[in-house]
Order: structure tokens, then sequence, then C-alpha cells
């Protein structure tokens, strides 16, 4: 599944669209801990996360993560979505808590 | 004749904000120079948790990426407090980190053993008082 299915799926707000929506997601990731996550994201992956800072788009370009997925309702302030602009990270937002949006993923990825 | 290439970065102390700029630029550089994607994510990761290791611990510092034929060298040195344990300090899971850092998603005690974790060879020298120096390897 492309980053660009995934958004035309309509299961996620479009927080920022990112630079290559043709790039394929592998999986999915769940992880709040930024240094966790730093250490065992995979390339690739959908990461689902509650953590919404500068932070967490510098972890999430630095392990080529695919996109990042805000779960439970957190959202990027203004400077982090404009961060996310500048650097084409995608980034996707939603209410449903860690587990049903990445299980969405999931099912996405593995029909 | 030598083929290094030397990046340098100060790392600003206590802010988050700018905490992940010298990881970045590496980063970029070594997509230029079309370094494997591997190499450049290990290369990444080693150099943002040492980046952030002096946010939190250090009041900033200064990283030196070499990038030799056969290897990419991190320095990252501080004149913090220190490391009064080493063991500790490698052990996942055990943290000094503030509450700030934590807040942000910090201070999971994963800092030091990520770095060793994806380097080929790291050192760290440190004498409470004076500062901290890790040098991570990643081999080509």
């Amino acid at each position: 599944m492309t980053l660009r299915e995934l958004m035309d799926a309509g299961l996620f707000q479009v927080v920022n669209e990112g630079a290559d929506p043709e790039r394929t997601v592998d999986c999915v990731f769940c992880c709040d801990l930024l240094s966790v996550a730093m250490g065992k994201a995979p390339a690739g992956c959908a990461w689902v996360t509650v953590m919404a800072n500068l932070n967490t788009l510098a972890v999430a370009s630095l392990t080529d993560a695919a996109c990042v997925v805000l779960a439970s309702g957190a959202a990027l302030d203004e400077t982090a979505a404009e961060r996310a602009r500048q650097q084409g990270i995608t980034v996707l937002a939603t209410d449903q808590p860690i587990f049903e949006a990445a299980l969405m993923i999931h099912h996405r990825i593995h029909g | 004749m030598d083929d290094s290439l030397v990046l340098e970065y100060d790392v600003p102390g206590d802010d988050f904000t700018r905490a992940g700029e010298a990881s970045s630029a590496t980063k970029a550089t070594l997509k230029r120079l079309g370094l494997p994607a591997d190499i450049i994510r290990r290369v990444s990761i080693v150099m943002y948790e040492g980046e952030i290791n002096m946010v939190i611990h250090a009041d900033g510092g200064k990283a030196t990426v070499t990038v030799s034929p056969d290897a990419v060298t991190m320095v990252l040195k501080d004149t913090g407090p220190g490391i009064p344990d080493v063991d500790k300090a490698m052990q996942a899971g055990w943290s000094t980190a503030s509450g700030a850092a934590r807040d942000l998603g910090f201070g999971a005690g994963m800092g030091l053993p990520n770095m060793k974790k994806w380097s080929d060879r790291m050192t760290i020298d440190t004498a409470v008082g004076v500062g901290t120096t890790v040098t991570a390897v990643i081999d080509l």
C-alpha cells in the first residue's frame, strides 16, 4: 500500500501530505517513547503515536519512517506542522486510540 | 591524499526544538555522497541519540563526523557533568533525564544502548565534572 492509497482511504485526517506520496508503507509500528522508537522503528513503517512534537518529526525523518500517524486526537502545534511541511514528512491524524489506528493500517496493508 | 570529509556541528544545550539539526544535516550530506540507506539510517540514529544526550545532560557540545572511505566516525564531545557510572548508563532503561525531557518522550534510558547497538564500535571517555566524549564508528 502506498501513502497515497492510505491517505485516499479516508481513514485519517491528512495533516501534511509529504514529499513522496507514492512511497510504500511496509508495516505498522506503535511507540510513544522517542528513544525506543529511534532504536526500533523500521524504515518504511507507519509510526502510530500520541507524541506530537518537533522531536517526533525528527525521529520519523531519521529512522526513515514512511509516515507519522497521530492517534487519540494528538495534534502538532503550528511550529511542528510547519516543520513537517518543510521536511516533507507525511503526517496523518485520528481521534481513534493507538491500537485501533494501527489495526486499520494493518488491515489495509495485509488485506 | 586524505579522502576524508569532516563535518562539524555545535549542539545547543537545553533546546529540544533544535535537537536533531546536526543529525539531519549529516543525513542529508551522506545521502548526497550516495552512501547506502542502511548506513545512513544507522548514522542518523547514533547521531541523534548523541545529540539528545548532550541537550538533556550536558548543556550542549560539539559533534564531529568524519566520513572516510572505510568508515563514518562520530565524535560527540561535551563539557557537561560527566557520567559517574558508565556501566549503569549503558543499561537499557536506566536514566537520569529530567521530567521535561520525559514529557517530550525522551528519558527512556535507551540513548547510549541505542548508540552501541547501531555502531560497530563505541567508546566512552568521561570524567565527572569535566565532560564526556563518545566516539562511535560505523564501518562502510
